[in-house]
């Protein structure tokens, strides 16, 4: 059932997702995906949620080791996002 | 923090990231739409810290300081040119949290859970890490590719095509194994070897010319990447946001293939222009050279002008000097733009980013579809470092290995100059009679070094 339910919601999300990005001008692509590529570091929840358990010990550093790797991943993707956005000057 | 109290914290967060792509496609609210995202996603981190086991917070927290202060670090220090690579050097982050979680929630979860469950849970598993390893690899390749590390031109294996078949039969053949033993190790670290090296495969076999599409479509990969990652663990946040990232990837490899007129299958496949037969027999006619001095004069006494860029204009670093020129040309009472072709640069939308860093603004830069129709009342067009993206033969030549390519059609306009080094063919080895046309002029040398003689005369 859980599985069912999960599938419903990456449907819903796939079909918000294409409606969304249509409407992105060929001028935002860069930034729009270097801010997808942040937001696709929410991974790191699943990173902490496992190190962050407690678990035996080589566990914990596994996920330690995809905590950090997503985090450069979140900060870096927003800053530069940020970074780049604010170039963007009208006449 | 009680279940409901994360509930909601996650569905905050992932209407903070929806709002985020929403800002993301207007350029005036697309500033506060990263702001969204970051919001989110600093919402989804507390929750989830607060919800998590303290036994090892300290561990994480300090992971997290350590990647935060990596990633500000990046993020300052990376040149506008090298945009690609930081991006898909990022995606190879994720790909790689991705295999590290699925590993962990396999070792971790399998053993208290039966039945159909146990089944779902290892599925999730097996493609959780195939989709990273993928990604890892792939990303890694793509990075190496766009430093020069390695040579971008396309990686021709011989049966290259049924390899990928054997790989992707075998890796299947291997999840059944996996589910039927009940989460057996062996099948799992052997197909996390052959995603491996097929990530690394795939993007080997793509050529320099297509790494706009490679790189999207790894942005692509690492939203599915973290929507796995969400299945293996129940986390529906994981799941809506891997998936806007997957969707919004794929969109924009479909919308750069489209602007190659290519099958996304052909780019994947690879090898472009290694078929291509090029007929350096055929006589062109003769190209005539200019000076800057003349370009400067037929400038001074233009109505409209058109700047259409590709890469070459920011390998010569040449957009400063031409950011001068447009606002020289702009004093005169010159009507100056620039035309963008979707695929100019090495990422979607890169060279509106050189451009905007180089201070021009953003309403004078216009898309191809925007200003194809315009070139026709144009006095002079200015193509500098472009070729392919303004090549005759895609509409006119149907034996070319470009035709049917959507162009700039830069040649209506009254007269063309062409910024170029040599008389070399552009990325597809493909010959442009657009140089020999009787509006056209050459103006050779490096396009700083050219663009700044032209400052000087006018």
């Amino acid at each position: 059932m859980t599985a069912i339910y999960l599938l419903f919601i990456l449907m819903l999300a796939i079909f918000v997702g294409f409606e969304l990005i249509r409407k992105v001008p060929a001028t935002l692509h860069t930034p729009l995906m270097s801010g997808a590529n942040a937001i696709s570091g929410i991974t790191v929840l699943g990173a902490i949620s496992i190190a962050g358990k407690g678990y035996e010990e080589w566990a914990t550093w596994l996920g330690a080791a995809a905590v950090l790797l997503a985090t450069i991943n979140v900060v870096g993707g927003y800053m530069v996002t940020d970074r780049m956005l604010a170039m963007f000057k009208k006449r | 923090m009680s279940e409901g109290m994360i509930t909601a914290a996650y569905i905050l967060a992932a209407l903070c990231f929806i709002l985020s792509l929403a800002g993301l496609s207007k350029q005036e609210s697309a500033q506060s739409g990263n702001w969204f995202g970051i919001v989110g996603m600093s919402i989804a981190l507390v929750a989830t810290l607060a919800a998590a086991n303290v036994s090892a917070l300290w561990i994480v927290v300090a992971c997290m300081l350590i990647g935060a202060m990596i990633g500000l670090h990046l993020a300052k220090k990376v040149e506008m040119t090298e945009m690609p690579e930081l991006v898909a050097i990022l995606h190879s982050f994720v790909g790689l949290a991705a295999v590290l979680v699925g590993y962990n929630s396999f070792f971790e979860h399998t053993s208290h859970l039966h039945g159909v469950e146990l089944n779902i849970h290892l599925v999730e598993v097996f493609l959780g890490v195939f989709i990273g390893a993928v990604t890892f690899t792939g990303s890694v390749v793509a990075f190496a590719k766009l430093r020069g590390l390695i040579n971008s031109s396309a990686l021709m294996l011989p049966h290259r095509h049924k390899m990928n078949l054997i790989a992707g039969v075998i890796c299947f053949a291997l999840m059944v194994y996996f589910v039927a033993a009940g989460g057996a190790f062996g099948p799992l670290w052997l197909m996390t070897i052959i995603a491996l090296v097929f990530g690394w495969h795939l993007v080997a076999s793509i050529g320099g010319a297509d790494m706009p599409v490679v790189v999207s479509m790894l942005n692509s990969y690492s939203g599915w990447a973290a929507a796995a990652a969400g299945f293996m663990l129940g986390n529906d946040l994981l799941i809506i946001t891997g998936a806007l990232v997957g969707s919004s990837g794929a969109i924009l490899s479909y919308i750069m293939c489209k602007a190659m007129n290519r099958s996304f299958i052909s780019v994947i496949a690879g090898g472009f222009g290694t078929e291509v037969v090029v007929d350096s027999d055929k006589d062109y006619g003769d190209y005539i050279e200019t000076t800057a001095q003349a370009v400067a004069d037929s400038l001074s006494a233009a109505k409209s002008v058109i700047i259409a860029p590709g890469y070459g204009m920011a390998v010569a670093q040449a957009q400063y000097p031409v950011y001068e020129l447009t606002q020289a040309l702009k004093q005169k009472g010159v009507n100056v733009r620039f035309a963008i072709h979707p695929v100019a640069g090495r990422l979607p939308g890169h060279m509106n980013v050189l451009l905007a860093e180089a201070k021009v603004p953003y309403d004078i830069v216009l898309g191809m579809d925007e200003i194809n129709e315009d070139f026709a009342a144009t006095d002079v067009v200015l193509v500098i470092g472009a070729n392919d993206t303004v090549n005759p033969a895609a509409s006119e030549d149907p034996t070319s290995p470009i035709a049917g390519m959507p162009v700039l059609e830069v040649w209506n306009a009254k007269q063309v100059v062409v910024f170029k080094r040599s008389m070399n063919t552009g990325y597809a080895g493909v010959q442009n009679p657009l140089f020999f046309k009787e509006n056209t002029q050459m103006l050779f040398g490096d396009a700083k070094a050219t663009v700044d003689a032209i400052n000087q005369a006018l």
